[in-house]
Order: C-alpha cells, then sequence, then structure tokens
C-alpha cells in the first residue's frame, strides 16, 4: 500500500494548480462559464405551453366564431400570429415554422350552432414537436369543450351540472416548469465540469512524456490521485455554491430542504464525475481518445436522466440501465430537497446508488489509475 | 492555393488519423450508436402514469369515470387507499404522480343535478409529467361529464372540435427526435473532431515541422479539414440510414437537398473547431471552449427539446448564432415536412454565413510564426 506524506501532497497540489491556473482563460472558463450557462439555459429550459403560435382560417367571421377565438386566446395557452381566408396561407405558416397550430372555423359554423345541428372547428397541429402538439391539443380540446359547455348552459339546454375537476399540483402549485428544470441544469453542469477537467489530466501527462518523469519521482500513486483530483474537487465544489445560489436568488427556486442534506450527496456525486474522469484518462492513449470517450459517457449520462424525457416512459431495459447513472439519482435528491423539503431519510436509495457507485468508480479508478503508472 | 500541396496536407492529416486507431474508430461509430441508443430509450409519449384513486362515492357513476380512467392508456392505478392521508404519503414519497379523489357526495350531487366536485392532485414537483397528465385528466374528466350530461338531456354539444397533425400524424415522437437528434450529435462531434488537431501540433512540437515546410496557412486548413468533413459526411449518411431502416422515420423531402445543407453545415462547424484550436493552442482549453460553445447549446438552444419560441427574447436572439439550430430545422423539414429550398433557403443562407466565418477564423487564427 503506498504511503501519502502531507508535505509531498502539498507540494504536489500547489504544482497542478498551478499547472491549472497557469492560464488566465483557464480560471475564467471554470468559474465564469458555469455561472453564465446557468443563466442562459435557465431561461430555455421551459417546457411550459404559452403563447402557442397559432394561425386561424376564420370562414364563418360571425360573432360566434370571433366569441370562441378570444375564448382561445384569453387563456394565455395560444397567440394569435396570423388570420387569413385561404387555407394554402395556413399550410405556408406550418411549413415556414411560422405557426405552431391552425384553427379553421367553417363557412356554417354560426349557422349549425344556431341550428343546434352542431358546429365544428378543425384544428391542425405541427407534429414535429410532438411534445408541444400533445399539450396543445389537449388545451384546446379543453378550451372548445368548455366554451360548448358554457354555451349549451347559456342556451338552457340544461341547468348546469356536470363534473367539475379541481386540479391542485403540489410543491409546485403554478406547475413552474423552470422550477423543475434548473435543478436538472446545475447537476449536469456540476458532471461536465469534473469530468471535463479530470478527463484529460492524466493521458496529457503521457502524451508529453512527462508521466514517465511523475512515475520515477518518488510519489506513490495514492498521491498522484489526490494531486490529479483534488484540485477538480475544489473547482467542482466551487461551481456547485455558486451555480446552487444563482438558482435561489436569481431564479428562485425553493429550496425547502437543508442544505445539510444536500451536501453529502454532492460530495458522493462529485466524486463520481472525478473517479470517472480519471478512469477515462487512464484508459486512454492520446487526449483525443479521451476527449471522445468523454462526451460517449456524458451525454447518456444526461439524456437518461430524467432530466428531459420521463424515465418511467422508457422501456424497461433502459429505465434499468439508467439505474447505473449518477446524474439521475443525484437529479431526484436536488429536485426532492429543493421542491419537496426531502431528507436523507426519503431518499436513502438514492443515497445507497450513490455511494455503491462512487466506491466502485473510485476503486475502478485506482486500479487503473495504477495499471497506467506502470507503463 | 496548389491542388498537390492541399491533397498532401489532407493525407498527412489522414495518416495522423489512422495512427490514433480507437480515435478513428469512435469518429465513425459514435454517432450512431448515440442514435440507435437513443432512438430506442427516449419518447415524449407518456403513459403509465402512475395513479391512486380514493374513491369515496364508490356508486356505479363514480366506477364509471374510474374506468375511463384506466382504459385511456394513459394512467395505471396502483393503488387505492381508503383514507385522504394516505394518498398524501403516496405523493410524498413519489409512488403516484397523481391522486384522484372521488368525494362520497358525487352520485347525489350528480343525480340532483347538481355540479359535482372531484379533486386531482399531482405531484408538481416533476412539472413536464405533471402538465401532461393534468391534460389527459382533465380531456377524460370533460368527456366524462358531457356524456352524462347529453344522456341525460338527450342533447348534441353545440362545438366539438376536430383535431389533425401535420407531418407527424400518430405524434410518434421518435419521429420527431430521431432527425434532430442527428442535428444535435452532429454539431458536437464535429467540433470535437478538429478542436484538438492544431493545439495537438502545438503540443508535439510538430508544429515547427509544418511551419518549415512551404505550405500557405490555407492550404494547411483546407487540407486539415478534408479528411473531418469526410468522416462526418459518412456519419451522417450512417445516421440517415438507421433512422430510415431501423427506426422507420420518413424521410419526405430531397436527399440531394439534404446532403448539401449537411456539407454546408459540416464546412461551418469543423471550421469552428479548427479556429478554436488554433487560436487557444492548448488541448485541454480547446476541449472546453469546445465543450461549452457547442455541448449544451445544441441540446438546449437548438429548438430539439426545449421550443425556441418560449424563451425569452433575449435569448431567442442568441439562438440564432447557435448553428445547431438551423440544421435542426433542416432535418426536421427534409425528414417531415418534406419542404424544399423554397422554405430552407433561410436555413440555406444562414449555413453559407457560418461555415465562411468559420474558414476564415480557422485561417485567420492559424499563425505558423513560432513564438
Amino acid at each position: 500500500m503506498s504511503v501519502i506524506s502531507p508535505v509531498r501532497v502539498r507540494q504536489l497540489l500547489k504544482k497542478e494548480l498551478r499547472q491549472i491556473f497557469r492560464d488566465p482563460r483557464m480560471q475564467r472558463i471554470v468559474f465564469i462559464a458555469p455561472v453564465i450557462q446557468l443563466v442562459a439555459f435557465g431561461y430555455a429550459v421551459n417546457t411550459d405551453i404559452k403563447n402557442t403560435k397559432t394561425f386561424v382560417i376564420d370562414h364563418d367571421g360571425s360573432a360566434a366564431s370571433r366569441e370562441l377565438l378570444e375564448v382561445v386566446e384569453a387563456t394565455g395557452y395560444f397567440r394569435i400570429v396570423g388570420r387569413s381566408q385561404r387555407p394554402a396561407d395556413l399550410v405556408r405558416a406550418l411549413d415556414y415554422g411560422k405557426a405552431e397550430v391552425g384553427i379553421e372555423i367553417p363557412a356554417a359554423f354560426s349557422e349549425d350552432l344556431a341550428s343546434g345541428r352542431g358546429a365544428r372547428v378543425q384544428v391542425i397541429l405541427d407534429g414535429t414537436n410532438s411534445n408541444t402538439a400533445t399539450v396543445a391539443q389537449g388545451y384546446l380540446a379543453s378550451i372548445v369543450q368548455g366554451y360548448a359547455l358554457d354555451r349549451a348552459a347559456a342556451a338552457g339546454a340544461f341547468p348546469g351540472g356536470g363534473v367539475d375537476a379541481r386540479i391542485r399540483a403540489w410543491y409546485n402549485p403554478d406547475l413552474e416548469s423552470r422550477t423543475y428544470n434548473v435543478p436538472g441544469v446545475i447537476g449536469t453542469l456540476i458532471l461536465l465540469m469534473s469530468l471535463l477537467l479530470t478527463s484529460l489530466s492524466v493521458v496529457r501527462e503521457r502524451e508529453m512524456g512527462t508521466l514517465d518523469q511523475l512515475a520515477v519521482s518518488p510519489l506513490s500513486a495514492a498521491e498522484l490521485m489526490l494531486g490529479k483530483t483534488v484540485p477538480t474537487a475544489l473547482v467542482a465544489f466551487i461551481d456547485l455554491f455558486l451555480v446552487i445560489a444563482l438558482a435561489i436568488l436569481w431564479f428562485h427556486i425553493p429550496m425547502r430542504g437543508s442544505f445539510l442534506d444536500l451536501l453529502p450527496a454532492a460530495v458522493l456525486y462529485i466524486l463520481c464525475g472525478l473517479a470517472f474522469g480519471l478512469l477515462i484518462s487512464s484508459i486512454s492513449r492520446t487526449q483525443q481518445e479521451a476527449f471522445m470517450t468523454m462526451f460517449f459517457v456524458l451525454m447518456p449520462a444526461i439524456i437518461l436522466s430524467g432530466f428531459f424525457y420521463p424515465i418511467s416512459s422508457m422501456p424497461e431495459v433502459f429505465q434499468w440501465i439508467t439505474v447505473l447513472n449518477p446524474l439521475r439519482h443525484f437529479l431526484e435528491i436536488v429536485r426532492a430537497i429543493f421542491l419537496k423539503g426531502a431528507g436523507i431519510a426519503d431518499l436513502w436509495f438514492q443515497y445507497a446508488a450513490l455511494t455503491v457507485m462512487a466506491i466502485g468508480a473510485t476503486w475502478l479508478a485506482i486500479v487503473r489509475f495504477r495499471h497506467s503508472m506502470m507503463i | 492555393m496548389n491542388p498537390a500541396r492541399l491533397w498532401a496536407m489532407a493525407r498527412k492529416e489522414a495518416i495522423q488519423l489512422r495512427r490514433d486507431p480507437r480515435s478513428l474508430a469512435m469518429a465513425f461509430l459514435l454517432p450512431v450508436a448515440l442514435l440507435l441508443f437513443f432512438g430506442y430509450a427516449i419518447s415524449y409519449d407518456i403513459n403509465n402514469i402512475e395513479l391512486a384513486v380514493l374513491d369515496g362515492s364508490n356508486s356505479e357513476r363514480s366506477r364509471a369515470l374510474v374506468d375511463a380512467f384506466e382504459s385511456s392508456g394513459y394512467f395505471d392505478i396502483i393503488e387505492r387507499p381508503a383514507r385522504y392521508d394516505d394518498a398524501d404519503d403516496l405523493l410524498q414519497s413519489g409512488k403516484v404522480r397523481v391522486v384522484l379523489v372521488i368525494p362520497p357526495s358525487f352520485d347525489r350531487d350528480l343525480s340532483a343535478g347538481r355540479e359535482a366536485a372531484i379533486q386531482l392532485l399531482l405531484d408538481g414537483s416533476d412539472a413536464n409529467t405533471a402538465t401532461i397528465a393534468q391534460n389527459y385528466a382533465a380531456a377524460i374528466i370533460i368527456r366524462y361529464s358531457s356524456d352524462v350530461l347529453l344522456k341525460a338531456r338527450r342533447f348534441v354539444l353545440p362545438v366539438q372540435a376536430e383535431t389533425r397533425v401535420w407531418y407527424n400524424e400518430t405524434l410518434e415522437s421518435r419521429n420527431m427526435i430521431v432527425p434532430g437528434l442527428v442535428a444535435v450529435i452532429m454539431s458536437i462531434i464535429a467540433a470535437m473532431l478538429t478542436a484538438l488537431t492544431i493545439a495537438r501540433e502545438w503540443e508535439r512540437g510538430s508544429m515547427e515541422q509544418l511551419a518549415a515546410t512551404p505550405v500557405h496557412r490555407l492550404e494547411v486548413v483546407i487540407g486539415k479539414l478534408l479528411p473531418y468533413v469526410g468522416i462526418g459526411l459518412f456519419d451522417v449518411a450512417l445516421a440517415i440510414v438507421a433512422g430510415l431502416l431501423i427506426f422507420g422515420v420518413p424521410l419526405r423531402g430531397n436527399i440531394l437537398l439534404l446532403t448539401g445543407l449537411t456539407l454546408l453545415f459540416l464546412i461551418g462547424a469543423l471550421s469552428f473547431g479548427m479556429f478554436i484550436s488554433a487560436a487557444v493552442k492548448s488541448q485541454v482549453l480547446a476541449s472546453q471552449f469546445a465543450v461549452i460553445s457547442t455541448f449544451l447549446p445544441a441540446i438546449l438552444l437548438s429548438g430539439f427539446i426545449f421550443s425556441i419560441s418560449t424563451m425569452p427574447v433575449a435569448l431567442q436572439v442568441i439562438t440564432y448564432a447557435v448553428p445547431a439550430r438551423y440544421y435542426v430545422s433542416v432535418t426536421k423539414g427534409i425528414f417531415l415536412k418534406g419542404v424544399g429550398p423554397g422554405v430552407l433557403w433561410v436555413q440555406g443562407l444562414a449555413m453559407i454565413i457560418f461555415a465562411a466565418a468559420g474558414l476564415t477564423l480557422a485561417i485567420r487564427s492559424f499563425r505558423k510564426e513560432l513564438e
């Protein structure tokens, strides 16, 4: 077992820190870039359906058709961006992406409505963005049906009644998607930082030939590993505090739980990131290879984390794969602590999974790192 | 520019690429591997939402409503708690996402022609799923409600909406994801391929040899670019074949137009990577810049996942500077909408500007002088 001498480690840390921050561009990139990214992406990650661009073909042009359109627009979900009498204009608007929803009201609309035959309106959706289309479809159907029932009631067709659903969303009453997505950006940025900084660290020395110098120095493998990971861990923690502060102060994400419950998760999560990065660095022969391998790890980690796509809708095999994804567990922890005010006891599974992965990844990284020092 | 020297430069880069076989293999196989992986894994189609039902009425009518939820296919009834407090625990522990509460007075109210209130509790900590679940539930309830009313009154609903979906009739999310995913993956891969090339020459010291050879920097940059353009085109071709044959995504537009625009896009993205490489001269820094400037912007600001029209105006302006945005429109437009140059000329023009700017920046920042 290798020994760890505090003096040598301190010297090594000094060298590594100097190497990382020698370049002022590096300081900017590791501390300022995450802040800018969180602010920019915090605004981007919005899945609320508001002001969906809507194009209207109103063949009827009656008071009744205008009333229906006003009801549609008053909900705030739809914004009428264009009107025309010619269906060809609707085709153009959808082809060019100028509108995502089309509403076509037939000429017989008010007549059918008055005669009690039942009028029809046509709704056309741009299916290239099926998420928006699905949600918009549901809203429009509800709005039109609600309008129909109101009219029927007003005409005295029946004395009200029916079923009224009182819908309440817990933890996030306005169903603000940003509240849910900003923690996702935090997890992604931290993983990105810790993977990126470590994945090139060892392989760079190898490519430059300085790894041999380190191998013949009296430094033990354990000391070298500390030297490679502690500076990155520091950077990752500073970044984590910065982005969490920003999420709370700037985006007003509610923090209902305790920061102390979050801290162990952050330590384990960053450890996973560093260990994976070191592992990639130890098995790669060139920086190019390490860079691409890192991407091959990072991209599935993000896509299969439940950040964008709900895990419960994935095929079962992939649901099992996500259990091995540290980002998935960290996200669940961050969201639960922030939004639900959960504690470690509620999140024992996620904590256990992160612990197992952190230990496993660190062990693998140590084995491979030693191996790479010997050749 | 001398064609012979240009060719020699391209060959030199190709030979160097061959010497790193693992990176080369990844360059060829990574995009299609990711596409296959994600094509199977991800879906916007939300179904089997975990539902708990607290039926206080337990009447024929309330059971009909619960049946309507179950037969919709969107909800899975996994719990039937007896008390209201249990519902709270179920939401808190994340076991269910939605709780439907039917009060004891439900049947009585409906029989009397009064409005019967039911309650729907959603776990809002996953706002995306909650919004969609809310929608599904509201639609089911409203249909049930009008059925009850209509049955009682033998009445025709005055207005009905008929919905048609264009370009992606079944709202198959895979059709939407695959073309966009090709664009996003290629945006990132392209920058990764070239971001290290020139920095590598500086770090390894081979820049001195390059400086000593009588090649113009134009020839160096374009010569270096050529093998990567080849790799990029191969990647896109493979991804398209996989999309068509394995996922059955329709290709409604012109494949030549797609190839031409892809080529333009690749030239822009690859030269941008080379610009980073020539400007920072360090592989570690270049990798950082490449990831920050392409990775998350391509995923988050391209309109692939998050709709650009709902972003704040300032951010919408920024998206115009993200090349992936145009390429996502191109792949979605040609695959699903089948649109031609009449619609896509805007994107084509933007990509020409990017290609020209990328090449100019790469050539300008490439210096043969040694410090």
